[in-house]
């Protein structure tokens, strides 16, 4: 059955239904409404957990890293500023081999301060180890969120997970969600089990130091698990879910529309919907353009490079910059296409444009979206929406 | 052949006659094998986890320089959601990773009143680094980043008073401890882990290397810490102080001064005047906790 719900409701309604033991986090907006319902789920006696109110985002992530090595399902979520300060506990969190499962609600970054929503956020962890989903709508993040805890708790991955949404998009947006049963959650998503844990019956040392005799093997191990396990797990996890629940899940991307396409978008995150629109518009013109979705970003799915490089142009759009240089996706869809194309010998390559839109919540209209299909020009991180007036004397 | 009870075992890489070696075994052994030791990035976690070697016969853990006290409150939420509530978790760490920059974690860990004893190895200086100036770096400490000088006379400032914070914070049990009174500190560690809510000990852990003396002289110079009434040994229960051990007399500071090298220069006739803050700082010790037995 539908219910109409918020995001963060439905989202704490989910990880609910996955039966964490203990969750920590700190408010920080637009992230606030998922630790407040998940704490109104305990106070009601409809969700037997442990949540630590603490005094930070920082001490969050360490509260539930400390929680995950003693052997309980954990989660957390943050916004922004709140991720930035769980940076650097969250690359210790994929060192350690610990399974945390946590929901990013994308936000800018300060400075300015400013609460609305843009990717920029998540750049920060993206070279931590943790593996990255984006969402698109509100039910396919609840559907991430099952997954995610399935993945991260594999034996042979133990790594965390961040879902991604777009702040207040996602987060505040309301939407026809489909929750599944408890039953259902319990049959995908088995009890958490670790071999290794914190046990006085069986006392272990985690987190050692390690010399230079040791410690690439360490990086080199993450980086095998997330070419290998990881990438054979996150398609079959979703054939699982997709046969159980009911509803597609796509695993690391989603194709709109590209079988005859000559320009594929290629975006991640709620951004997809208005690109979907868009191409629906161009479609009904017949125009042969497609979306190429991202929904696993990190580990960055192998097939990109193969799928894109058929196609005449590549029109990539993303909220977030590496300032000096370009947008994260971008650089990582050039990559991609020039690798295959050196290692498959073909000559003719797409030509790929970087677009960069709606930092800090700045709304990225339909036509805009439309306008770049037309763009006869290549960029690699050409501003859309920029007000000329606003720059006054800034540049 | 290990002593099959010994939960801190030998072979690491301390330093010879290093205090927080001698205290940190101290604790673990009193505080028995059904315990989970967390610590902060420092000294003792280095010495101690060299991998693929480890001293602890215990779980134990060590996450980052600042954490110790939110992993901890994370260990003691899941161990009460596995209903393991028998399970002593400790967070420990040095005098910087527990004052300066662990300090928030550890102040939201005795807000929050987890079930977890708090340990503080104060060496009075971050020395795994090499010797800097830390939060509780006393008056004239000569450091790496308090260097005696021309200009300087060594560090500028006074201890925090980790003590009165933790009053501050309701903390159910608060001690201090040091190594020259090994069964007092057991002691101390058994009685904390068998009250319920945060509990905080406060252990003066000295550093042959960063204080400067020879490694012989670790128990010589933690005895005369007390005894000059610079580290008075107390204990408060529920924020009242029930037990604080008496002095006959106190002996002279300069005694305590004298052996290391890092306070040299405060006998020089410019700089005697910084022995008077010393002074001030006993008598408010000898006051507050009426330290000295009284004479009839």
């Amino acid at each position: 059955m539908k219910q109409f719900l918020e995001g963060a409701t439905s989202i704490a309604k989910t990880v609910a239904l996955c039966r964490p033991g203990v969750i920590a986090a700190y408010p920080i907006t637009p992230q606030t409404h998922i630790p407040e319902e998940l704490s109104s789920l305990i106070a009601n006696g409809e969700l037997k957990a442990e949540i630590v109110n603490v005094e930070s985002e920082h001490s969050a992530a360490s509260c539930i890293l400390g929680a995950s090595a003693t052997g309980v399902r954990v989660y957390s979520s943050t916004s922004s500023q709140g991720l930035l300060l769980m940076a650097e506990v969250i690359f210790n969190i994929a060192g350690l081999r610990l399974p945390v499962v946590m929901c990013c609600v994308n936000r800018a970054v300060s400075a300015p301060i400013n609460i609305w929503n843009d990717q920029q956020d998540i750049m920060s962890v993206r070279d931590s180890g943790a593996i990255l989903f984006f969402a698109e709508n509100i039910q396919e993040a609840c559907d991430l969120h099952i997954q995610a805890f399935k993945l991260a708790e594999d034996p042979e991955v133990m790594l965390p997970v961040i879902v991604n949404i777009d702040g207040f998009v996602l987060s505040h947006g309301y939407e026809a969600v489909e929750l599944p049963s408890q039953e259902l959650v319990d049959k995908f998503l088995p009890p958490y089990n670790p071999i290794y844990k914190l046990d006085p019956e069986n006392p272990l040392t985690f987190g050692a130091l390690v010399g230079p005799e040791w410690y690439m093997e360490t990086r080199y191990a993450i980086h095998h698990t997330m070419l290998n396990e990881v990438k054979s797990k996150i398609p079959k996890i979703a054939e699982e879910f997709t046969k159980m629940f009911g509803r597609k899940s796509y695993g690391f991307y989603e194709e709109y529309y590209l079988e005859d396409a000559d320009t594929v978008y290629v975006t991640f995150g709620s951004l997809s919907g208005p690109i979907k629109d868009t191409i629906d518009r161009l479609r009904e013109k017949n125009e042969k353009v497609g979306l190429l979705r991202i929904i696993t970003y990190r580990p960055f799915p192998a097939e990109i490079g193969r799928i894109l490089s058929k196609f005449n142009r590549v029109i990539v759009l993303e909220k977030d910059i590496s300032l000096g240089h370009t947008g994260g996706l971008y650089s990582d869809i050039v990559t991609s296409v020039y690798n295959y194309a050196q290692n498959s010998g073909i000559s003719k390559l797409p030509k790929i444009s970087g677009y960069i839109c709606g930092l800090g919540g700045r709304d990225v209209s339909l036509e805009e979206i439309e306008q770049l299909y037309t763009e006869k020009e290549i960029f690699s991180s050409k501003f859309i929406g920029i007000n000329e007036k606003n720059l006054g004397s800034y540049i | 052949m290990i002593d099959e009870k010994i939960l801190f075992t030998p072979g690491h890489t301390a330093c010879a006659g290093c205090g927080q070696s001698l205290a940190a075994r101290l604790v673990i052994d009193a505080a028995g094998p059904n315990t989970i030791v967390v610590n902060n990035t420092g000294c003792l976690e280095v010495f101690s986890t060299g991998y693929p070697y480890t001293s602890w016969r215990v779980p134990f853990i060590h996450s980052l320089f600042e954490n110790a006290a939110a992993v901890a409150s994370g260990i003691e939420k899941a161990l009460k959601y596995l209903g393991k509530t028998d399970v002593n978790v400790i967070a420990q760490a040095g005098d910087g990773g527990f004052a300066d920059i662990g300090f928030q974690a550890f102040s939201g860990l005795w807000e929050r009143g987890h079930n977890v004893l708090s340990i503080c190895y104060d060496n009075e200086a971050y020395m795994n680094t090499g010797i800097q100036r830390s939060g509780t770096s006393p008056v004239g400490a000569n450091t790496g980043t308090s260097p005696v000088g021309r200009n300087s006379y060594g560090n500028i400032t006074w201890k925090k008073n980790l003590i009165d914070i933790a009053l501050a914070h309701r903390c159910s049990y608060i001690a201090t401890a040091t190594i020259c009174y090994p069964v007092d500190l057991q002691n101390k560690v058994k009685k904390a882990i068998k009250i319920k809510g945060a509990k905080f000990i406060y252990i003066f852990a000295p550093c042959p290397l960063g204080w400067g003396y020879d490694p012989s002289l670790s128990i010589k110079i933690a005895e005369l810490a007390v005894e000059t009434g610079l580290f008075p040994l107390i204990e408060y229960e529920n924020g009242v102080l029930t037990k604080v051990k008496k002095l006959k007399e106190l002996k002279p500071i300069e005694e305590f001064l004298k052996l290391q090298k890092r306070f040299q220069h405060l006998f020089q006739e410019e700089n005697k005047h910084l022995l008077q803050i010393w002074e001030d700082f006993i008598k408010v010790n000898v006051e507050k906790y009426q330290i000295l037995e009284k004479s009839n």
